[in-house]
């Protein structure tokens, strides 16, 4: 597991801690995702997926165990550590809110690397144009995030989401909101970052059949992982 | 995006854009309080400065005259005590080495003119009229420094040469002379002078019209029996409201008593410090809410804004920059809200000179487009912005990046 960009060993959560109604939603969870991995985790509703993906992305802490991001060991950073390494480490892509309204599509592929580096400078603006292209978007660049279509705008915010050239590509459901050819559009573009950057890609899904299409699937049940599928691609 | 602005500039000016009504409407609402803490403000400098000059234009800000005579019962064991000790009669008095004083005086900083003055009672006579009058014997080059005598001329001129008098305008009806006339003064003494009417003054007050008429200060020393000395000196200050302190220290200096025109009109005193108390208490208020304004605005902003803000906690934003995002949101609005305030005070200001007028026409007192008065504002309302926005920005920027994007 030396190239594992995500390690988590028996990571648990729980939530309002201390009070009489301490729920554990994650029981000890051991899971590693190798480097170029693209890989599924599926689940019903209230499974656990959507916490397990918050701590991979360091929105939120484990309440115990170890979780390793592209080797750096999370659970001595502080805010500002943790803030630093999700800016460089993870990119995002979210069902709802996909893009920032009072911004341009151009300008949502710019924002990380404006948060990352306080001022825009003009090599921003051309690798924010040079992702807009491989997701096929250049010419909606100026368009803002509102008038534009909800696959147009989820493959803007993959655009944003590799912005920083992360390690790790992380998507809660990218589709959910889509009909079945723009989530196939979607998902064709994440494969293709996945191909030929070597991203490591973690979707969360409920569509079976973009989830045959990864590299592996991960169920999670309770709040436990169940023994990882075959896919139907890599059987 | 300009190349040279950093990221929460480009991020706070976006949201104030994208919240347009809201902007606009708490831009005037902090507009209007702005307007009416300067046009207030300009209103009460135009009405405290027209009441100073009213009073002040026809008296010195502090005079200076002999210390009291007191009479100091002998002490011992072979002298009996007395049980009761009769003020002595105040006469007139020369103050002691009054020209060392006034050089002492003119010397200091606070001081902006010096004048020394003879003055007394005398009896005006003109065939069968007499008037009790009040002689006050100047310097014309220094005095008219403090008093702005040719200003206040009716007729003839402020001309004070060895025989000459200028008198109260009163005065001058009451005895029937005019420029040029013969007045005969008498003093108590014995003392007599004919002394011909060079000007008739209007001091403002029917009283003071009544009963003043200034000659040369030989002249009245003259009369007055005061050879070679003066029985008070009039003194001007730079900062009026100082003058009690200033008339302390020139006490302390030089032994002679020191009267500010705040001790001799206490009343006056005491009523325009009310008035300034009241409004500084007014514009705090309209200050607090505006400031209240601008924090509502930015605690609703910040929740419709939480999942935007998630989203750029994810993607790396600190803690700081977001912080930083909401208190250039409150700054800017405070500094666009007293900008539109400076217009409309400034509008009030210039339609208050143009409508409030006296019956004759003139203006009732002019307030005055104080450029320092704007600054101020300015400064005040874009710190009063910072400091009401950083609540609402410290929410922000604590908002917990998961549950904002979750909703």
């Amino acid at each position: 597991m030396a190239d594992a960009v995500v390690l988590l060993e028996a990571v648990r959560k729980s939530y309002n801690v201390g009070t009489p109604v301490e729920t554990e939603v994650l029981h000890g969870i051991d899971l590693a995702l190798e480097k170029g991995e693209l890989c599924a985790l599926m689940g019903p509703s209230g499974s656990g997926k959507s916490t397990l993906l918050n701590l991979i992305g360091l929105l939120d802490r484990p309440s115990g165990g170890r979780l390793t991001i592209d080797g750096h060991e999370t659970s001595g950073l502080g805010d500002k550590a943790l803030t630093r390494l999700r800016g460089h480490t993870i990119g995002f892509v979210f069902q709802y809110h996909y893009l920032i309204p009072a911004f341009t599509a151009l300008e949502n592929v710019i924002m990380p690397m404006l948060v990352d580096r306080g001022r825009p400078d003009p090599e921003m603006r051309a690798r924010a144009e040079a992702l807009l292209d491989s997701v096929g978007l250049v010419p909606w660049r100026n368009n803002l995030a509102t008038n534009m279509s909800g696959g147009q705008q989820q493959r803007v915010a993959v655009a944003r989401a590799l912005a920083m050239n992360p390690a790790l590509l992380l998507a809660d459901e990218p589709t959910g909101n889509l009909d079945t050819k723009s989530a196939q559009g979607v998902f064709d573009v994440m494969r293709a970052v996945n191909r030929d950057h070597g991203t490591t890609i973690l979707v969360v899904t409920h569509n079976r059949s973009l989830a045959d299409q990864c590299d592996r699937i991960v169920q999670i049940v309770d709040g436990r992982i169940t023994p990882d599928e075959g896919t139907a691609a890599h059987g | 995006m300009n190349d040279w602005v950093p990221f929460e500039w480009i991020a706070a000016s976006r949201f104030l854009k994208e919240g347009r009504m809201q902007t606009l409407s708490i831009l005037a609402g902090i507009g209007i309080g702005v307007g009416v803490i300067i046009f207030m403000s300009a209103a009460l400098a135009g009405q405290l400065a027209n009441v100073v000059r009213r009073v002040l234009s026809a008296q010195a800000h502090i005079v200076l005259v002999p210390p009291q005579e007191v009479a100091r019962p002998l002490r011992g064991p072979e002298v009996a005590e007395a049980a009761i000790v009769q003020r002595p009669l105040q006469r007139v008095r020369s103050i002691d080495q009054w020209q060392r004083i006034i050089d002492e005086v003119a010397a200091m900083p606070a001081v902006t003119a010096v004048s020394p003055m003879a003055s007394g009672s005398v009896l005006a006579v003109r065939g069968e009229a007499t008037r009790s009058v009040s002689v006050q014997g100047v310097e014309p080059d220094r005095y008219f420094r403090i008093v702005p005598l040719p200003d206040k001329i009716v007729a003839g001129a402020a001309r004070l040469g060895a025989d000459d008098i200028v008198i109260g305008a009163d005065l001058a009806t009451d005895l029937g002379v005019r420029v040029g006339d013969k007045l005969n003064i008498a003093v108590a003494s014995g003392q007599r002078a004919t002394l011909t009417v060079s000007g008739i003054v209007d001091l403002g007050s029917k009283g003071a019209n009544m009963r003043t008429t200034y000659v040369a200060l030989h002249t009245a020393q003259a009369l007055l029996g005061l050879i070679g000395g003066v029985s008070s000196i009039d003194v001007t200050v730079r900062d009026i409201y100082a003058a009690e302190d200033v008339a302390q220290r020139i006490s302390a200096l030089t032994g002679v008593e020191a009267d500010s025109w705040i001790k001799t009109n206490t009343q006056l005193y005491l009523a325009i410090s009310a008035q300034a108390i009241a409004n500084t208490t007014i514009r705090f208020f309209v200050g607090l809410a505006i400031a209240f304004g601008i924090a509502a605005v930015l605690i609703v902003s910040v929740v419709q804004k939480s999942k935007e803000i998630g989203i750029l906690r994810a993607m790396g934003a600190s803690r700081g920059q977001i912080l930083r995002v909401f208190l250039l949101q409150g700054a800017v609005l405070g500094l666009l809200g007293s900008v539109i305030g400076s217009a409309l005070g400034a509008l009030a200001i210039i339609l208050w000179g143009a409508l409030v007028r006296n019956p004759d026409g003139t203006p009732l007192f002019p307030l005055e487009l104080d450029p320092e008065l704007f600054l101020a504002a300015a400064i005040l309302a874009t710190l009063s912005g910072l400091i009401a926005a950083y609540v609402p920005a410290l929410r922000g920027a604590r908002l917990d990046p998961a549950a904002a994007i979750r909703g």
